[in-house]
């Protein structure tokens, strides 16, 4: 008995590198430390009523984000440990194996786990308040999209101390990743893992489409609505057609690995390359997906901290649609090399050579903004010019890789990694940066502290250059991408240049961490709710926003609005007509999203271990909780009566309005 | 609110969205003999490959109309119709999926064994 | 997608009340409905790519039965128009007419999932599995994955009717039968396209 204990536990723990025993250690004293805080300060129902079940589109984005920061962590400390194996020719400091696992994990973590919920997060945070809207359209599904993205992220996260991580790359190509030569569990844990999250993302994307849709204030009409809401429009847009891809995709990879089904396997009349056709056709509109709130973001800084009026909004809005389409007429330039002939690669290498045309009307339209303003530069306006020339050269690169001909040389070279990194760090985590800085005091009701942050801005902005700009030279030089030791002495000086660039953006991260704490204890109270003197509505209430967000829903005339009314007021016109205050229909908290969540948990880990006996209860609970919730929906609801809201916005204003 | 009610008081208690007996029961009909159809074609081998592939989906396209215009009242509700705008940019996907995937795996120097 | 307010239980519309909380239901259902477009468009584009991969195993040819396919396109057929005359009875107010309707809508629907599980036990009896070949995976998970959504359906449609008597016809009631009539004229439709490509095209 012991011994088939003793062996079941050496098979589903993770044994034998020191690593892991550390990070074992510190997961569990991280534990240990949050329930001891959370009971010492008799912090759990606080938890669970204010946090955990609610329904608050604002708390919700906020936990998003927190989630975001964490998984930007672990998958920063994978990219470091990467960098730090490449640093010298044949060093040995992570093995083969665990090498893989590594660039695998890091890959998922920081598409999957940082940046869509990062974007997420700020989607719930920015969208409602900016189109003068209580919630988004369905506030328990948008809880439910969360638990949904957290269990997927745990179940994911699991896998490097239960059963073993994935390793065969970020997309797990079949064959490497069926079962046939990946027979653990760590592809389960890939599968389940994403899933999981993804049906959430689904949810979160029709929820937003139709929150934009549905819930403007009245007199915003499409045109006149603020450029990241629009931004979130193109890429909910794109998430509805491109994830239910993904999810049939990794159902077919599944059934190939649970059922012994032949969708992608080598036998059986199978063919791995339609798992490569499929995977991109979700894949490149997905990282479109990613970048398009990024423009949103900048659109919104550029505006406020030029002072000026978005240059060229119509050409704004009509490239963001045009790229959202466009993004899903390219996707074979990842597999130029797979064979498909001249005819196929042409096609593809002219649409992604187009799709750069509405990305440059975009650049000049921020360029244009910034012309003859007057600008200040605090952090988000500096991640906003920092983004500029970092996604321009990204761009440029990738219209190289375009060329179906020179793909060929560069593919699956550092070349590609180079590209790549460029357009997500300096399109997309700026930009998320660039909002997070934006939004912070609309959050929380505080900046965060620009010193630190300036600190944070020049080590991520010398750190990228630093590690990005030596691997497109050694990736020309032909060194390929996924190799844990490299041979030739020509690529020790940019390998460890790399490194050090890595170790600097490590750096800037723990910048951003003290600067985060720090504006904690030590800030400045916002008490105008306009902290940037802005231009849109959500500068128009209290920071943090009450719970109902808007007393009364404004009247919508221009597209700078709150700009407008700003004028209004200092020429001594006649403000806003709100009219009088009325009872709010609110959603109530629900306990159902995390249960379901928890639900999802436990059928995913039951399936990653092919354990029925604990996936078949966990979709019924499932099934239970969707009826629960269709049987109570219509009690979920309550009004704030009028003088709650009076006393609350008297508070909040400090008696002004 | 109240303008709101308005709008749609304007068309009487009865209101067209919903659509008529009548209406279901024409598109029963439709459907029934746009099934038909392709079924006799197929069954007593009356085309040529082409042209019984032609046929079908044809008549399942056309199908596929007769359900959205008279079970699913697709031409009806407020403007703008974001349900349409949503549902034609889904078929516009879906043919880049099917048909892309053909042409591509169609090329593939391994080839699509059709 | 108003309703007639005379009848909603869902009182009054306040400040934030101009947006219909059913007209936001309905468009969200429906962009739902194009998102599980893109899911069948996949499976499909999967089939059409690999229905040549019969590793040298049964082909659809051999094997399928268009007889028992015939009846149950009308079952299914039938139960699409069914679910629309229940919706139609539900916009006068007959609740009992409009629930034997839906009733009727259940039944043909298990009567069609009955005859898909016997034919695929049927196939798997003659030694076409998920685990023969490509042809044949892609087969049962195109076909199965329609099934799921046919039994999803009729558990849904359990549940609204439950609730109907229960609570009587309420905005909120009417929204759900709406938004299911409209999943099940859907998973009609997708039918239509399986007759045609997976069976028709595969017997030709």
């Amino acid at each position: 008995m012991l011994e088939k204990i003793k062996e079941f536990a050496s098979e589903f723990f993770v044994t034998g590198d020191p690593l892991i025993y550390g990070a074992d250690a510190s997961i569990v004293l991280a534990t240990l430390g949050i329930v001891f805080v959370l009971t010492y300060f008799k912090k759990w129902g606080w938890l669970w009523k204010d946090w955990l079940t609610t329904v608050d589109h604002k708390k919700i984005g906020i936990m998003y984000i927190l989630a975001a920061i964490v998984m930007l962590f672990r998958g920063g400390v994978d990219a470091v440990m990467m960098r730090t194996q490449l640093a010298f020719p044949d060093l040995n400091f992570l093995e083969a194996d665990h090498y893989n696992q590594i660039f695998t994990t890091h890959g998922v973590v920081m598409i999957f786990f940082m940046a869509m919920p990062l974007m997420f997060g700020l989607f719930n945070i920015v969208v409602p308040l900016q189109i003068g809207a209580r919630d988004v359209a369905f506030p328990f599904l948008n809880s439910l999209s969360f638990w949904l993205f957290f269990a997927g992220a745990m179940l994911f996260n699991l896998s490097f101390v239960i059963g073993g991580s994935p390793d065969a790359g970020w997309l797990a190509y079949p064959p490497l990743s069926g079962s046939q030569f990946n027979p653990g569990v760590g592809q389960n844990f890939y599968i389940w893992g994403i899933q999981i999250s993804g049906i959430g993302s689904l949810a979160s994307g029709i929820n937003f489409i139709v929150t934009i849709l549905k819930m403007r204030a009245p007199g915003m009409t499409m045109m006149k609505m603020p450029m990241f809401t629009w931004s979130v429009f193109a890429a909910s847009t794109t998430i509805i057609f491109a994830f239910p891809i993904l999810t049939i995709t990794l159902l077919l990879l599944f059934m190939d690995r649970f059922f012994g089904a032949h969708f992608f396997t080598l036998d059986g009349g199978g063919n791995p390359m339609m798992y490569i056709n499929l995977i991109w056709m979700w894949g490149h509109p997905e990282v479109y997906i990613v970048v398009l709130p990024a423009f949103g973001v900048f659109s919104e800084t550029v505006a406020t901290f030029a002072r000026k009026r978005l240059f060229g909004y119509a050409s704004m809005v009509f490239a963001m649609v045009i790229i959202s389409i466009i993004s899903f007429f390219t996707w074979a330039h990842h597999f130029f090399t797979m064979g498909s002939g001249a005819n196929v690669n042409s096609f593809f290498a002219v649409s992604t050579m187009i799709i750069a045309i509405p990305t440059g009307v975009k650049i000049f339209n921020w360029l244009f903004t910034m012309y003859k303003g007057r600008i200040s530069f605090p952090t988000p306006m500096m991640w906003t010019i920092a983004f500029i020339p970092a996604f321009v050269v990204g761009g440029m690169t990738g219209v190289m890789l375009s060329v179906a001909p020179a793909d060929f040389q560069f593919h699956n070279s550092y070349f590609l990694i180079a590209h790549f990194h460029q357009v997500l760090i300096g399109g997309t985590v700026f930009g998320y940066f660039a909002g997070l800085y934006y939004w912070w005091p609309k959050m929380f009701g505080f900046k965060l502290n620009e010193y630190l942050g300036k600190w944070a801005f020049w080590c991520w902005n010398i750190g990228f250059y630093v590690c990005f700009m030596p691997q497109y030279l050694v990736g020309l030089d032909g060194m390929t991408r996924r190799i844990s030791v490299f041979k030739d002495p020509d690529w020790q000086g940019l390998n460890i240049a790399s490194t050090i660039g890595a170790y600097i953006m490590g750096i800037a991260f723990l910048f951003q961490v003290a600067q985060i704490v720090y504006s904690i204890f030590r800030h400045e109270k916002d008490t105008t709710g306009d902290i940037w003197d802005a231009r849109t509505l959500e500068w128009s209430i209290p920071s943090p926003a009450p719970e109902y967000n808007f007393a009364v829903i404004p009247q919508v005339h221009s597209r700078d609005e709150w700009w407008e009314e700003k004028e209004r007021r200092a020429r001594g016109e006649k403000p806003w007509d709100l009219g009088p205050i009325e009872p709010i229909h609110m959603p109530k908290n629900s306990a159902i999203g995390p249960i379901m969540g928890a639900f999802w948990f436990v059928a995913g880990f039951g399936l990653v271990f092919h354990w029925l006996w604990m996936a078949i209860p966990g979709l019924l609970g499932v099934f239970i909780c969707m009826y629960a919730r269709s049987f109570s929906a219509h009690k979920a609801e309550y009004y704030i009566p009028v003088d709650e809201i009076e006393r609350t916005e008297a508070k909040l204003r400090g008696g002004a309005v | 609110m109240a303008d709101h009610n308005n709008t749609h008081n304007s068309h009487g208690g009865d209101r067209h969205e919903h659509g008529s007996l009548k209406s279901y029961i024409i598109g029963y009909i439709i459907s029934i003999v746009l099934t038909i159809i392709p079924l006799v074609v197929v069954l007593n081998d009356m085309m040529g490959r082409t042209a019984t592939i032609a046929v079908i989906m044809v008549t399942a396209t056309l199908q596929f109309l007769v359900q959205l215009i008279f079970f699913m009242h697709v031409r009806d509700g407020e403007q703008p119709r974001w349900n349409l705008i949503t549902l034609i940019f889904g078929v516009l996907i879906l043919l880049t999926i099917v048909v892309g995937s053909i042409w591509i795996m169609g090329n593939n120097s391994i080839g699509m064994k059709m | 997608m108003a309703q007639s307010p005379a009848h909603g239980t869902d009182h009054h519309h306040h400040a934030a009340g101009h947006h219909d909380p059913q007209d936001i239901k309905l468009l969200g259902f429906w962009i739902f409905l194009v998102t599980d477009v893109i899911l069948f468009a996949t499976l499909f584009a999967t089939f059409i790519v690999l229905r040549g991969g019969t590793d040298g195993g049964p082909t659809g040819a051999e094997l399928l039965e268009i007889n028992g396919i015939i009846i149950s396109t009308f079952l299914l057929l039938t139960s699409s128009f069914t679910s629309g005359v229940a919706v139609l009875a539900m916009h006068q107010h007959k609740i009992k007419q409009m629930i034997i309707w839906l009733v009727i809508t259940g039944l043909l629907g298990a009567g069609f999932l009955y005859l898909e599980i016997n034919e695929f036990l049927h196939l798997i009896h003659e030694g076409a599995t998920l685990q023969t070949s490509a042809f044949w995976s892609a087969f049962f998970t195109l076909v199965g994955t329609h099934g799921v959504h046919v039994t999803v359906g009729i558990g849904w449609m359990i549940s609204i009717i439950i609730q109907i008597v229960r609570r009587g016809l309420t905005d909120d009631t009417k929204g759900k039968v709406t938004v299911f009539s409209l999943y099940w004229h859907f998973l009609d439709a997708v039918w239509i396209f399986l007759l045609s490509i997976v069976y028709l095209m595969e017997v030709m």
